[in-house]
């Protein structure tokens, strides 16, 4: 890794440091989710960085300031130098996240990992009904070990966080979700209505929930915020509508190559998650630091300030909260990640919202989700 | 919660969460499940004296004897910890 090469800094723009480290340490995973973020072309990525190259990563991010280190994927369980990564950056200072499926924990890992000095553990659920959940993630056995793991988690003295992505086809059964949670002794959770990036862009007819549910859904937590409040319960139910629903888009990121640093699992920086799908040449730790990634490579200055935008967002007086949403749904629904992010009632493209919305109405059944897996991924390479 | 139920109480953190300077941001913060609450000078000096025996009170005292021309420090760290308590952020035991 060196730090050299020519600097794409914008001189009227101040660059903060990368608090949010996620380490996506592998593509890997037993699950089958149709809403996963990964790329729909995961299959082609296969040379993960090794333990070295990834506590070089680490050191040189918290160099620069990260805070938070979260280790994610795929299912990073299938990493057999976990423990090693974890002690790595726990020694380092970081506060370590471990974002899990539990597919492949145990609890001599759990122990093990609290040895090494993790922080904190999440759980995600396909749903709190057994069946759901199995048939989603595309395995007989999830749920009950899913179950036993979030109760090793807190006996272990971990905070717990749990995450349940919600659809169609789950979110109905929210309140039976949010007793699960307490049941388990949730510390956090996550009430996430997937957003439509990777897998679940493919999937959208399919999850999409309707206005309908998506109301019921919002009712029935503020209920429950208002129960536990009321009992003085630490729990925190975090609400996530998905933005199909809204008339402004979302403040992504906090804006572009803010706060926010994705490394993949061959090493490639991102400004997001799913910003690899975008027509951007992307750096990789492999050939340059941290430190030149974040202040001067191309990538992650491309739509930093606000020079890069054309109307309807270049005279909003909106742009500073919103930065003109997400780029990759620009991109995925107008062809151009430097337009208006359509979720937005001012973008000419708002129709394709309105349409999909139409579209939730109907809904797809089940059966005809595409489920995340490496053939589909290489039938998607191919194509 | 009166002062005198509060005094003699050992403040903690709630289990999960971290107390740390961090060089990049120039001050201390609280770390928690993905998150992260930047801490001004009053906050951080309050929260650099739980070890988990010392009570409020004593902390009170402390920071008196630290910063004595400061007004009205017994208010300002009480009405901190009362926030920090109902964002479930420490514990009183």
């Amino acid at each position: 890794m060196n730090g050299s090469g020519s600097s794409f800094a914008k001189p009227d723009v101040v660059v903060g440091p990368p608090l949010w480290l996620l380490a996506e340490l592998t593509y890997r995973c037993p699950l089958q989710c149709p809403y996963c973020s990964n790329p729909l072309d995961f299959a082609r990525s296969h040379e993960e960085l090794s333990t070295a190259e990834w506590i070089e990563v680490f050191r040189q991010a918290r160099e620069m300031g990260a805070a938070q280190l979260g280790f994610s994927g795929g299912e990073p369980l299938v990493r057999e130098d976990l423990v090693e990564l974890i002690a790595a950056a726990r020694e380092l200072g970081y506060y370590t996240n471990l974002i899990t499926s539990g597919i492949g924990l145990t609890e001599a890992k759990i122990a093990a990992f609290a040895e090494a000095g993790l922080d904190h553990i999440q759980i995600s659920f396909q749903a709190a009904d057994e069946d759901v959940n199995n048939l989603l993630a595309g395995s007989k056995k999830a749920f009950a070990q899913k179950l036993a793991m979030a109760r090793a988690v807190k006996a272990h003295g971990y905070p717990m966080v749990l995450n349940f992505v919600t659809h169609r086809h789950n979110i109905d059964n929210i309140e039976r979700i949010i007793q699960l949670c307490l049941e388990l002794e949730a510390d956090f959770v996550e009430l996430a209505t997937c957003q439509f990036y990777g897998w679940a862009e493919l999937n959208r007819a399919g999850l999409l929930p309707s206005k309908e549910q998506l109301v019921r859904a919002e009712r029935i937590t503020n209920e429950w915020r208002e129960k536990l409040a009321a009992e003085n319960h630490p729990c925190k139910l975090i609400f996530v509508t998905p933005d199909y629903y809204e008339e402004r888009p979302k403040g992504c990121m906090n804006g572009w190559g803010n706060l926010f640093l994705d490394i993949t699992p061959d090493g490639t920086a991102l400004p997001c998650h799913s910003a690899r799908q975008l027509p951007v040449q992307f750096p990789s730790v492999r050939e340059h630091s941290i430190e030149h990634i974040w202040k001067h490579s191309f990538g992650f200055n491309k739509y930093r300030g606000y020079d890069w935008m054309p109307e309807p967002c270049r005279s909003c007086d909106e742009k500073e909260q919103d930065f003109g949403g997400c780029r990759c749904q620009a991109f995925m629904l107008t062809g151009d990640a430097a337009n208006a992010d359509p979720v937005c009632s001012k973008s000419a493209h708002h129709g394709k919202i309105l349409s999909a919305r139409e579209q939730a109405e109907q809904g797809a059944p089940l059966e005809q989700l595409q489920y995340r897996n490496e053939k589909a991924s290489k039938l998607i390479l191919k194509a | 919660m009166t002062h005198e139920d509060v005094l003699p109480r050992v403040p903690v953190l709630r289990r999960g969460y971290r107390f740390q300077f961090e060089p990049a941001q120039d001050c201390h913060v609280l770390l928690y499940p993905e998150g992260m609450i930047k801490l001004n000078d009053s906050a951080s000096e309050i929260l650099k004296r739980f070890d988990g025996a010392r009570t409020v009170g004593g902390i009170v005292a402390d920071l008196q004897a630290n910063f004595p021309g400061a007004e009205g420090i017994e208010e300002d760290i009480l009405a901190f910890l009362e926030v920090a308590v109902e964002r479930f952020w420490i514990e009183l035991r």
